[in-house]
């Protein structure tokens, strides 16, 4: 089990002044380096000696990974950009408000002042579990304690489960998916841009990580394409305490309509899988169709096809068709 | 290089978890090696024997049919459905390590089911419809492995001849019988621990401990795997041997083969031209 404590343990501290040092240092240090955002999830794994690298690159001292700037109708945002700042960007605000919401539910002021969006987006999963230290598929050992009869799984997957049942705790990821954004990923070798919905990796695919990030890359940047500008956006998210917490399920939609037809949609969910999941099941069924609750009964029922419940988690089956019913309908929070 | 990876369960146990897989690589190694030191010998020492003795042998056997066969039709299909199934699991569970990342567990899991079916199948067709020693080894076996020996050293040995099944084919034999049992038992068990139609999972079914042990001779059994399957696909491709990759496909070999390389005394196939093709 983890043994919690105040001092944070020995490791080799660099921070870097640009992005080029940077890439540099975790090719050399490969997995023996962890990067260092805003520390909101870091700080829990070293205090907790759970994962305990060697070397810390700490980017906080690198400009270029911070700001918001237009790109070609659309915007590119640093991977180290506060979430604070995003939620007040006025471009973010005007063109991209599923982002802002999904931003501004996002724990508390004080961790979204310190939180970064990079960060948010690749942090690792909640589940106690696998925080706790113990060898499970996801920490390299052989079995997923969540799943198991007597296992408390309230806040687990009910979807893509593949041995581990861990899910995605981020705000932000679902609402990137939606406004199809693209993430700039960085190493020795040269860059790659990656759909947001890539950058995502379930425990099918590799059940150790979270993300398309390996030894030695660096998330830069976020490009947020202008396809979606000015959609018509619904986020929720549910959640415990509304003061602050993880999500239970949340859901971001980008929609355009002609006239009263779903031309064109794009819709994720969170916190149901291992990975935020794009529902394109959906978004084929509905596109075409009128917004009226008809559609957002079959949206609702389609999102939860294949829906396999743990013991304490079956809540979210209802609760998930309900979301995605609600962003079909766009009552609630809808923003344009 | 560490032989087995532990980690820490709920209750503060220290708990086998996996094989290191570092062994993968020494497996791929020593197959690898084994591969370059067999062929250097051959090319720098082997000596093909006299064909003066199997053209008399052939003379005195004109009786025989020209095609003897080897391997029934359902051996064959046994064998190949067997190394579908052997590559499928070794490439969806070595593959991801290696760092070529899919989705494999459903993949490994249906050809762990078909190398199962097809072992219990075949254990059931040796057993009762083929000759069930000629493939096991004993002590009556010491004189042909002197011989091969001396052989491989490059001397010429009059010494006894394979029965159907050379002694190498043999001794494999054993190794992939204790290997792939292993692998097979042991994989049928971890099923329980992932989600499949067929089994209820049950994560519960043994101690962590059991499943540490468990998990580790499944590891040992696939690094193992990989090199038997090496060596398996080398011999299989070798010029001298490859008379015998052809009865495997075609089902025969031909009466000069059978005379250079078998004793007629061990695998008598003038008493097997009586019986249906299955029994050879």
């Amino acid at each position: 089990m983890a043994v919690i404590r105040d001092m944070m343990p020995m490791f080799e501290l660099f921070q870097p002044a640009n992005v080029a040092d940077a890439v540099s240092l975790l090719d050399r240090h490969g997995s023996e380096a962890w990067v260092l955002a805003g520390g909101m999830d870091t700080f829990d794994w070293l205090k907790d000696r759970t994962k305990r690298p060697n070397v810390v690159v700490d980017l906080s001292q690198i400009k270029e990974l911070r700001g918001i700037k237009e790109s070609g109708g659309g915007l590119e945002i640093g991977a180290m950009t506060p979430l604070t700042e995003v939620t007040r960007h006025p471009l973010v605000r005007e063109r991209f408000g599923l982002l802002m919401e999904a931003a501004r539910v996002v724990a508390s002021p004080q961790i979204r002042n310190q939180g970064t969006l990079g960060g948010n987006i690749s942090q690792d999963t909640r589940c106690w579990y696998y925080r706790s230290g113990w060898s499970c598929y996801r920490a390299g050992g052989n079995i997923c304690y969540a799943d198991t009869p007597t296992a408390i799984n309230r806040e687990h997957a009910i979807l893509g489960a593949d041995r581990c049942v861990a899910v995605s705790p981020s705000d932000t990821a679902p609402a990137l998916i939606a406004l199809d954004a693209h993430l700039v990923i960085r190493n020795a070798r040269g860059e790659r841009v990656v759909a947001a919905e890539d950058y995502f990796v379930g425990p099918a695919l590799d059940i150790t990580r979270m993300t398309a990030l390996r030894p030695g890359d660096l998330l830069t940047a976020i490009r947020i394409p202008a396809t979606w500008a000015g959609a018509q956006f619904y986020f929720e998210k549910v959640r415990d305490r509304n003061v602050w917490d993880f999500p239970l399920v949340n859901v971001a939609a980008a929609m355009k309509f002609s006239g009263p037809t779903i031309q064109g949609i794009r819709l994720a969910v969170g916190a149901v899988a291992a990975q935020p999941l794009r529902l394109t099941r959906v978004e084929a069924a509905v596109t075409g169709k009128p917004r009226n609750a008809e559609t957002a009964e079959l949206a609702g029922q389609l999102a939860i096809d294949g829906a396999v419940p743990l013991r304490y988690n079956g809540y979210k089956v209802p609760l998930m068709r309900n979301l995605v019913k609600r962003a079909i309908r766009g009552e609630q929070a809808a923003t344009t | 290089m560490n032989f087995l990876t532990w980690g820490r369960n709920p209750w503060g146990q220290q708990v086998l978890t996996h094989v290191s897989w570092d062994l993968l690589w020494a497996s791929l190694f020593a197959g690898l090696m084994f591969l370059v030191a067999h062929g250097s010998y051959m090319i720098l020492s082997y000596r093909k024997r006299s064909s003066s003795e199997t053209d008399a042998l052939e003379a005195a056997n004109k009786d025989l049919p020209t095609m003897i066969t080897r391997h029934s039709f359902m051996a064959r299909v046994f064998h190949w459905v067997q190394a579908a199934a052997m590559f499928t699991l070794l490439f969806t569970a070595f593959l991801p390590i290696v760092g070529v990342k899919f989705a494999w567990v459903q993949y490994h899991w249906i050809a762990g089911l078909v190398l199962t079916g097809s072992i219990i199948y075949h254990i059931i067709h040796a057993s009762f419809f083929l000759d069930f020693w000629s493939i096991w080894v004993g002590p009556k076996d010491i004189p042909e492995l002197r011989a091969e020996l001396l052989r491989e050293l490059g001397h010429e040995v009059p010494g006894p001849k394979a029965g159907k099944y050379p002694l190498a084919h043999r001794l494999y034999h054993v190794a992939i019988v204790v290997v792939g049992l292993a692998s097979v038992i042991t994989g049928i068990l971890m099923m329980s621990r992932v989600r499949t139609p067929i089994f209820p999972r049950n994560p519960y079914l043994f101690s962590d401990v059991t499943w540490g042990f468990t998990y580790v001779l499944h590891g040992f059994a696939g690094v193992a795997l990989i090199g038997l399957v090496i060596a398996h696909i080398y011999f299989a491709v070798r010029p001298e041997k490859w008379w015998i990759t052809k009865s495997m496909i075609v089902g025969w070999v031909s009466r000069r083969e059978y005379l250079e390389h078998h004793d007629p005394a061990r695998w008598n196939v003038r008493r097997g031209k009586a019986q249906p093709a299955g029994r050879m």
